[in-house]
């Protein structure tokens, strides 16, 4: 790509950062070409500390109710956090992506690693708000050493991310040496053309002498970003150092360091192996514990699994003794990727490419979702979804979504086009991927997400629509993430009541609930469904990773009170929180600057018209077995079930034991939703209280007048 | 018969804690095994013999994507 002339052009004095903060935003309107520092004041960070919250806050004053994702007035906000860019805790480098989502219609948030938060922060931004559209394809490029910020047009050139991010690091470096000092956030045209777009945020990987790209994967933050006409933002800064954070007292953040990093040294070979295979570690667990979801949700494991788990990953494919980590300092390093990998189909066929692959996730979404088990079939695949700029985890629902439609008969090839969509046809599946970058034939259509493809086929066929609901895997028009919640009360609501739609950062607790059986009554359910979701906020409040609070655990955790909140890492945040903002706060003060902005966005989703009870319902299938199928695959759990609950079942059809049983779960589903926003502060519509916005702080007046429409 | 995680299972003599581990696919690294309320350390579990009675929890760590 050649970058053509300067369209505005902006020179500013980089900011001194002062204890985690820069203390401005960089606002930009694609519209009028406008460029402008805004300031971050005292009341922004004390009530939305950073990140996710100033994303939302941002968003909350650029858009009414009536704005729609593709609105010049819609925005995407991207921003790290006090914590971000140090250099000795783990998983430090994190950005929040704010924007409203093509699949909801609300703020959809995602938390992201590669280089472009911290980089941004020390080229003096806390914060980069986006707001219009241009009128053709941009560039944006920050230079953080010059205090230099243009947008430019882009001429031409590359359409996918792995070639955009590789000729931008390329042009805007000025040497070798000088490629770590760049970060790119792009897409692909997968992205324009569906509305499962993602954004690529790069790193130079110096080892491998790479372009490397983590994604913000959910929910469509790439379809806006390629809807406002932007190519790529570049961000640009040398002289990362551990001081670039300027904290309160870096001695409190080494200590919490050296204490982490240790444990990651000594028992990460004993615990997850993250150092070797990341979230891939899963796959076999979940498939064990019957929780890999398999043909569109169906089922919780298959015999196949063993062919796609992180033992063949690692013995085949991740490249091993690399440092993977995709931010300075983090000792973690789960950022695997496969090296010289030769793609096999598509416009990059016989290309050799590095490609981040495969987390647990993408590996569950592609593969056993759609009934594939073939580990080339997921790297290739992986590799396309980021380089068209598409969400793996939504491209797994709705190609699984589509193949049960096809294998039951409810779509044919007219509909396809003339795929077959069974399962466990990786040609197929890849041929739709394809046809999604392209935006053309079935793909075009798959690629509106799997609500929208359920509409599309219920009007096309006349299918039945209950039954379409029961099995289309999506809440809120969100893809659910991929853990089968079939036997977990908490974790279907973990899933349905999560702000931004079915995604487990917020809640994951089917360990706790259906084999440690820790959380039995609505009480103990509720709880976790409070406290979970509001301490997972606080990640992405600050520029942090979640995966090394609970991916590493210290030796002698199982001997404290409360092991599944891991005492001696929220104390480390505690104290690298003080340590870097020279705040002291306590855990109860962290958990509360999380509930001000969970609860907000709450707020925020009923500004868009959602955020009620109607809104935090799943599909049956997350809840129980929708089909015959499912039943008998587990009959024996159901009836024994059924037979402890007092139901006569001698003698009844399936049919008739799945009646009954889908009328407990959803009787007991209906009491979760109760027990759980009453201890959230909410009303029994899922509306938080006067008093509850009042105890949080955030009972600014149009919150106020918002809630009080929805006064029972 | 034993109790693990709630749930009645049958006891055979001799079993070890990895045994029991094995039977239930409890796969999963991140785990701390309490007997009658007191911890078993990891290095035993090929070794610890229950008892016919005894009471077994399984606590099971959440980690990776989740």
């Amino acid at each position: 790509m050649t970058t053509g002339k300067i369209l505005a052009k902006y020179e500013y004095q980089p900011a001194k950062i002062e204890k985690g903060y820069a203390n401005q935003t960089l606002y930009i309107n694609l519209s009028d070409r406008t460029i402008k520092a805004k300031p971050v004041t005292e009341q922004m960070k004390q009530i939305f500390t950073g990140g996710r919250g100033f994303g939302l806050w941002y968003l909350w004053n650029a858009v009414s109710g009536d704005t729609k994702w593709n609105d010049p007035e819609n925005e995407i906000i991207i921003a790290g956090g006090p914590i971000c860019g140090i250099t000795q805790y783990p998983g430090s480098g994190k950005a929040a992506v704010v924007t409203l989502s093509p699949l909801t219609g609300c703020p959809i948030d995602n938390n992201v690693g590669g280089y472009f938060a911290p980089l941004l922060k020390f080229s003096g931004w806390d914060a980069l708000e986006i707001q219009g559209k241009a009128d053709k394809d941009v560039i944006i490029f920050i230079d953080g050493n010059k205090g230099l910020v243009t947008i430019e047009e882009a001429d031409e050139g590359h359409d996918d991310t792995h070639l955009i991010a590789e000729e931008l690091t390329e042009k805007y470096a000025d040497s070798e040496e000088d490629k770590r000092n760049i970060s790119v956030v792009s897409s692909g045209r997968g992205a324009e053309n569906t509305l499962i777009g993602i954004l690529n945020v790069s790193f130079y990987d110096v080892k491998r002498k790479a372009v490397r790209v983590k994604q913000a994967g959910r929910g469509g933050s790439g379809t806006v970003f390629r809807d406002k006409k932007i190519k790529a933002i570049i961000v640009k800064y040398k002289g990362v150092t551990g001081d670039s954070n300027n904290p309160a007292d870096k001695e409190k953040i080494i200590n919490a360091a050296i204490r982490l990093h240790r444990e990651i040294f000594e028992l990460d070979k004993l615990q997850n192996r993250m150092r070797e295979v990341g979230t891939a570690h899963l796959v076999g667990i979940m498939n064990d514990y019957d929780l890999l979801p398999v043909m569109n949700f169906q089922y919780g494991s298959h015999p196949d699994a063993v062919k796609i788990t992180s033992e063949v990953f690692r013995e085949k494919y991740f490249t091993q003794n690399v440092p993977d980590n995709c931010w300075h300092g983090c000792s973690l390093s789960c950022a695997k990727a496969v090296d010289n990998y030769e793609v096999k189909t598509g416009p990059y066929k016989g290309q050799k490419v590095c490609v981040d692959a495969a987390e647990y996730e993408t590996i569950a979404a592609v593969a056993s979702n759609c009934g594939i088990f073939d580990p080339e079939y997921v790297i290739e695949a992986n590799f396309y979804c980021d380089t068209y700029g598409l969400d793996t985890i939504s491209f797994g629902n709705i190609v699984g979504f589509a193949m049960e439609c096809y294998e039951r008969g409810i779509i044919n090839k007219e509909i396809t086009g003339g795929l077959e969509l069974k399962f466990g046809n990786a040609e197929a599946a890849l041929e739709l991927l394809h046809q999604m970058g392209r935006g053309e034939g079935f793909g075009e259509i798959a690629g509106q997400g799997v609500k929208r493809l359920r509409e599309y086929i219920i009007e096309k066929t006349g299918a039945d629509p209950a039954f379409l609901r029961d099995i289309s895997m999506e809440v809120k028009g969100l893809e659910v993430s991929m853990y089968v919640s079939k036997e977990s009360l908490a974790q279907q609501g973990g899933y349905a009541f999560a702000n931004k739609g079915p995604q487990h950062d917020e809640a994951w607790l089917i360990f706790m609930d259906m084999v440690n059986k820790q959380i039995p009554t609505f009480e103990d359910k509720a709880e976790a469904l409070h406290y979970f979701p509001v301490f997972r906020t606080w990640f992405s409040l600050q520029g942090l990773c979640k995966l090394p609070w609970n991916d590493i655990i210290p030796a002698d955790n199982a001997i404290t009170n409360e092991p599944h909140k891991i005492p001696a890492h929220v104390q480390n945040y505690v104290d690298i929180f003080t340590g870097v903002t020279g705040k002291n706060i306590t855990r109860e003060e962290l958990l509360l600057q999380s509930e001000r902005v969970f609860n907000f966005q709450r707020i925020f989703n009923l500004k868009m018209g959602r955020g009620t009870r109607e809104y935090d319902r799943p599909p049956f299938r997350l809840m129980g077995p929708a089909t015959k199928e499912e039943y008998e695959s587990r009959a024996e759990r159901y009836d024994k079930q059924l037979k402890e609950l007092g139901y006569d079942i001698e003698g009844k059809t399936t049919e008739e034991k799945m009646t009954m049983l889908r009328q407990y779960r959803e009787s007991q589903f209906e009491k979760l939703v109760d027990a759980v926003y009453k201890r959230r502060g909410w009303d029994k519509n899922g509306v938080p209280t006067l008093e509850t916005v009042k105890k949080l702080g955030i009972d600014f007046p149009d919150v106020v007048e918002l809630i009080s429409r929805y006064r029972e | 018969m034993i109790k693990v995680n709630k749930e009645d299972m049958d006891y055979v003599d001799g079993m070890t804690i990895q045994d029991i581990l094995k039977i239930r696919k409890y796969s999963h690294t991140m785990i701390t095994v309490i007997v009658n309320g007191q911890v078993v350390p990891k290095d035993s579990y090929p070794t610890y013999r229950v008892k016919d009675g005894d009471v077994i929890n399984v606590i099971h760590m959440m980690s990776g994507g989740c």
